[in-house]
């Protein structure tokens, strides 16, 4: 097997809200096409960690990074735009956030922010991108009814496609299933084992299980430092910390 | 009477105070309204209503008197457009800059200074009017008076800006924070997140925002009848002086005699406003139930 490309580097990363340390001294790659889960408990830095790979970090007053962050080896902070960083970098929030407009307009709004006119163009990101999450079948029929009207999952799914319209690099999950039911759960893990052919994938989740369903390397974070890093299955069967094992096996979180 | 007892009567009182004070305010608009219908309707046994409307010529004390308010309609007209003409763009592009891209503190300032303008009592912002901006466009415009449609829509234009902003101030806050973090992790810039998401979302309250400031200039007195300086003749042009309905209204009434044909179309005309700020308030509802659904 060939040694994957790193699609992520990060070095010496530190990251301060305030006087508050939310990241000390992170050190990891992200390789691509691999689903890198972050597991942890509340407050450890996970969500912290992932805003910073797009940057939205930088919307939050008072955030102040140190260190470094390169994507296919430019520096995210200094080497590229940060609109076009966020354009490569596509993230999925926890709870999912159409606009409220129709289901089309949803998954083209990014392109028609990008300038992209041509209708033919538009047609093919939106049946794309849909097949991509899965949702085409279910939607196909009513792409101008409002997004609001989906369900929640299909919601979820929709924001996935929004994101995959503009042909991202990399896709970040924030807690994805949190607000949702199993089966909608099990579709998206599902859809996310597919998308990390084409994608890297960064997620961060509350849910040990799921990480362990689908991560390939997975990271613990435990009051702002990353405790271990290691391929998942490993991590789930023999972890060196003993922090790593308390809380997979859920002593404590 | 046992404690229970006592409370549910304390209840029952307290409810029907409520729906009465509710119910209260409902009657009052109910009878202004018929009263002005008794008060104006006489004087359509001697006149026809179109006659009224459409009418050129206001000349209520000669003999035999005229009651033509199409002049009084358009010189409504022509101030209120142009004082929306102003104070739309503004007001909406305040309430914008005030919600979306100004600093804290400046934004508590801001919204200090708007509330202020509002509190500015409408006679003395017709003074201001016509001491300083009238003489200022007469000596712009080369015109014999500064006292024309385009000082009272200037004048009004101020007035009507505090309702517009703190509105659509309003409606752009509550636009939910999530679509603009959404927007902007899509790669939108700021100003693509304000004014294609945020804009669009608080659009609804935007028109509430314009209608109401719009109804708050078409009811405007005071100001407009020192600025507009009152000739009931029908506008050609924003340089003219020209005499809304209102400020007729308040000229008139104390020299007409009451029971006459003149006061009853002083009433007549009330009814028109009436009928007008009704119109208004009723299409910034329903936009204003429409946003918050």
């Amino acid at each position: 097997m060939v040694a994957a490309a790193a699609k992520f580097a990060i070095s010496g990363l530190h990251v301060h809200y305030g006087k508050i340390c939310a990241l000390r001294d992170l050190n990891l790659d992200i390789r691509a096409h691999e689903i890198f889960t972050v597991i942890g408990p509340a407050n450890s830095g996970k969500s912290t960690f992932l805003n910073c790979l797009n940057r939205l970090i930088d919307l939050a007053p008072a955030s102040r990074l140190s260190g470094e962050i390169r994507l296919d080896g430019v520096d995210i902070r200094a080497g590229l735009e940060v609109e076009s960083l966020r354009r490569k970098v596509g993230i999925v929030f926890a709870l999912p956030l159409p606009l409220p407009i129709s289901i089309y307009e949803n998954i083209v709004y990014g392109l028609r922010m990008q300038g992209i006119r041509d209708a033919a163009v538009l047609d093919e990101a939106v049946e794309r991108s849909l097949r991509e999450s899965y949702l085409w079948d279910e939607v196909k029929d009513r792409l101008r009814s409002p997004a609001m009207n989906l369900s929640g999952g299909q919601q979820q799914r929709l924001c996935m496609a929004r994101i995959l319209a503009g042909r991202p690099d990399v896709l970040l999950f924030d807690e994805p299933t949190s607000g949702l039911d199993p089966i909608s759960t099990a579709r998206i893990e599902e859809t996310m084992l597919v998308l990390k052919e084409k994608y890297t994938i960064v997620l961060v989740t509350n849910n040990v299980a799921q990480a362990a369903r689908v991560g390939d390397r997975t990271a613990f974070f435990l009051m702002s430092e990353m405790v271990e890093l290691s391929e998942t299955s490993r991590m789930f069967t023999t972890p060196v910390d003993q922090r790593t094992s308390d809380y997979i096996t859920g002593k404590f979180g | 009477m046992k404690p229970a007892r006592r409370r549910k009567l304390k209840e029952w009182l307290i409810e029907k105070a409520i729906l009465l004070s509710g119910v209260f305010s409902v009657v009052f608009v109910l009878l202004i309204f018929l009263f002005l219908l008794r008060e104006g309707l006489s004087l359509f046994r001697g006149e026809s209503v179109l006659d009224f409307l459409l009418g050129k010529s206001w000349y209520p004390i000669s003999s035999p008197p005229r009651f033509g308010i199409l002049p009084l309609i358009l010189g409504s007209v022509l101030v209120t457009l142009g004082a929306a003409a102003i104070s739309v763009p503004i007001g909406i592009a305040a309430a914008l800059f005030i919600a979306e891209i100004a600093p804290a503190r400046l934004k508590e300032a801001l919204k200090a200074g708007i509330e202020l303008l509002a509190a500015i009592p409408s006679v003395v912002i017709g003074f201001i009017g016509m001491i300083t901006l009238g003489p200022w466009i007469k000596n712009l415009f080369n015109i014999p008076t500064g006292l024309t449609a385009l000082t009272g829509s200037v004048t009004l234009a101020f007035m009507a800006m505090p309702t517009i902003v703190s509105i659509a101030e309003d409606a752009v806050t509550a636009v939910p924070r999530q679509y603009r973090e959404a927007a902007i992790a899509m790669g939108a810039t700021k100003w693509q997140t304000t004014w294609r998401i945020v804009a669009r979302a608080a659009r609804p309250g935007m028109v509430a925002a314009v209608m109401l400031g719009i109804g708050r200039v078409i009811g405007e007195t005071m100001a407009v009848m020192m600025v507009t300086g009152n000739a009931a003749m029908i506008p050609t042009g924003m340089l003219q002086p020209v005499r809304t309905l209102t400020a007729t209204i308040a000229a008139e009434m104390g020299e007409s005699v009451q029971g006459g044909a003149h006061y009853a179309a002083l009433f007549a005309i009330g009814i028109v406003l009436f009928i007008i700020t009704f119109l208004i308030n009723g299409v910034a509802d329903l936009f204003l139930h429409r946003s918050r659904r």
